[in-house]
């Protein structure tokens, strides 16, 4: 009964100042919604974050909750910029990351022109070669293990098969010179399609008058591809590298499970020689300035990148 | 030559491409299939030399993923002969049925901890995204900036004091630390889908809802949600795909209780030698939903894998 009355009231007013009495001010109702995922991001991202620069800067030991904590300033910073096993590491990334990218780039890409030849029956194609990269990982890292094995492996069987040599006579991931490329070929193998779907949509957003206009002026198809495909779907290409770059300079579950950063370290990637400072020797001060360098690294590089990705995005 | 556009390629070309599209679809899925078909192979077909095509299935790898099994004695075989067909494949082995495996209870983690995660991540997410797009918020580009940049964290990195700090109040390996953590990795994920998803619903349709007397909290769950259910239940999907598929957190801060799938579906091959056959069945469960959510989610894939970056 009451609620009528107030219902019958709020429309009889004029509808802001009905809205300032019977509901919160749009601040208000702004603030309430923001502040939960804020105050959540804040406990589980920003805290910990700021709980690592401190510890970065001590020689803690997580297994050791008791033992006293020094102060020890930069010395972490120190020792693991002049650490050998480091550059190591950082150049097993790197050959990962690069060579990752190359091959996504370049197969995503033509595939991407190939789809868009649109063909009939793409969709389906598009959604076949899509699904590896929706895995999970670490399962994926896990099942290639059995399809790398040297002689019951189907890698190995189709491979010999293909250049007429021993499947038994190579292992992918035992050998310390094919190792590095067997989590190159399962990477390739997972994100291509990520690179190819966002090419698609880059090929799909030039729009048709563009190369009617440049058929009227007689381009060579070759010169067509060069100044009209290439340039338009260059931001989509550097965004696509962005995302892989990122996460391929985080990558661990994909590659732990895959050769375990073996055989020696040569596929020891940076998360997993972190995983390893952290909680296998416990080295949790050690680690944390190891983490802060990583993210100052990813942030840093990925900052200039993007100032990159704006300026071809203006042209 | 098609009258619509002169730019179209020639008939010739299209086969070509088409030919070498399914070409590599096919390459692409050998692996997918591959282990699908290990999973219904016997042990003696899956080590078989050279790898055999066709073969007679067997619920082998199933059993033995669901199954804990001991080898008993040639009387106490006879003396229990088995009871149904799992326990008779067990029995051609040798060997007898012990109890169930943790693989249940690890997916069942898993469904639990992914639900759960992605109901509170799009359920914050979707509010968030709500005021992100409507009003005007302070420092609205660095508070979004700031969500993403929570991702460009390597997980390894984030998980040391994440590590310290469930230990402190008692978080470590439980549902609730998982989901809150899953939580905020996939809030930022939820926010810019959402805001993307919302930012293209028309203002009209919620300042008609105000005029005719809605609060703005009613114009929101009353108008605003239904237009938006598409882009809800796809950035659910994407949630509930990461939360399922994580790995790295999982592995470093739970053991026992509150385990999921991934970091232990690789340990099944170690159990009995080397069980690819078992390996295969419990990775082809774990994968098989996020097959079919990718076919259903299709259209939004773009979208959800650039955070909404790139819509098509």
């Amino acid at each position: 009964m009451a609620n009528g009355i107030i219902e019958r009231a709020a429309k009889s007013t004029p509808a802001p100042f009905a809205r300032k009495i019977k509901g919160l001010s749009d601040r208000a109702i702004a603030w309430i919604f923001i502040t939960p995922t804020i105050i959540i991001l804040l406990a589980v991202n920003i805290f910990p974050l700021i709980w690592t620069i401190w510890l970065s800067f001590t020689n803690y030991k997580a297994n050791r909750p008791n033992a006293d904590v020094k102060w020890i300033g930069l010395r972490n910073y120190e020792r693991i910029l002049t650490d050998s096993d480091i550059w190591l590491t950082m150049q097993a990334t790197a050959h990962f990351l690069i060579w990752t990218l190359v091959l996504q780039v370049l197969i995503g890409f033509a595939l991407a022109w190939l789809i868009n030849q649109k063909f009939k029956g793409n969709d389906l194609w598009t959604t076949i070669i899509v699904l590896p990269m929706m895995l999970s990982p670490a399962v994926v890292g896990n099942f290639w293990t059995f399809l790398y094995q040297p002689q019951i492996g189907l890698f190995n069987y189709v491979f010999a098969f293909l250049t007429q040599s021993d499947p038994t006579s190579f292992s992918m991931i035992g050998d310390v010179a094919l190792a590095p490329w067997s989590i190159v070929i399962v990477d390739t193998w997972m994100w291509t399609p990520f690179v190819m779907l966002i090419c698609l949509a880059g090929l799909r957003s030039i729009p048709d008058y563009i190369y009617e206009a440049a058929e009227c002026d007689r381009a060579s198809k070759w010169r067509q591809f060069w100044t009209i495909t290439v340039p338009m779907v260059l931001p989509f290409l550097m965004l696509a590298v962005l995302f892989r770059g990122i996460e391929n300079f985080k990558m661990f579950d994909l590659v732990v499970q895959l050769t375990g950063g073996g055989p020696g370290s040569t596929t020891e990637l940076t998360s997993i020689n972190l995983k390893r400072e952290a909680f296998e020797k416990w080295r949790t001060g050690y680690s944390s300035a190891y983490a802060i360098i990583l993210f100052v690294t990813v942030f840093g590089l990925a900052s200039i990148y993007v100032k990159a990705l704006n300026k071809v995005k203006e042209r | 030559m098609s009258k619509s556009s002169i730019s179209e390629p020639t008939r010739q070309f299209k086969w070509i491409a088409a030919i070498l599209v399914a070409f590599y679809s096919l390459v692409t899925i050998m692996p997918l299939l591959w282990i699908v078909a290990t999973g219904f192979k016997s042990s003696a077909d899956s080590i078989a030399y050279p790898p055999k095509i066709t073969f007679q299935p067997s619920l082998e790898g199933y059993v033995n993923l669901f199954t804990t099994q001991t080898r008993q004695t040639k009387e106490f075989m006879a003396a229990n002969p088995p009871q149904n067909w799992y326990e008779e494949i067990v029995h051609s082995k040798g060997m007898v049925i012990a109890g169930p495996s943790r693989f249940g209870e690890r997916f069942l983690n898993s469904t639990i901890i992914g639900f759960g995660s992605t109901f509170l991540s799009v359920f914050l997410g979707t509010m968030a995204a709500y005021a992100f797009s409507r009003f005007r918020v302070p420092l609205k580009d660095d508070l979004l900036f700031f969500i993403l940049s929570t991702r460009m964290m390597p997980p390894i990195a984030v998980a040391i004091p994440i590590f310290l700090m469930f230990r402190a109040v008692g978080l470590s390996d439980t549902h609730a630390g998982m989901i809150l953590l899953y939580t905020a990795v996939n809030l930022s994920l939820s926010v810019w889908l959402l805001k993307g998803f919302i930012d293209e619903i028309p203002r009209e349709y919620e300042e008609a809802a105000l005029i005719d007397g809605y609060t703005r909290f009613q114009a929101f769950y009353k108008v605003v949600l239904p237009q938006a259910a598409t882009g809800i239940a796809s950035t659910a999907i994407f949630c509930l795909i990461f939360a399922w598929n994580e790995y790295a957190f999982a592995v470093l801060l739970t053991s026992g209780t509150a385990q999921t799938a991934p970091p232990f579906i690789p340990t099944i091959i170690g159990v009995a030698g080397q069980d690819w056959p078992a390996m295969a069945a419990g990775a082809t469960i774990f994968l098989l939903p996020v097959m079919v959510f990718t076919i259903l989610l299709r259209r939004h894939l773009l979208r959800g894998i650039t955070f909404g970056a790139v819509r098509k």
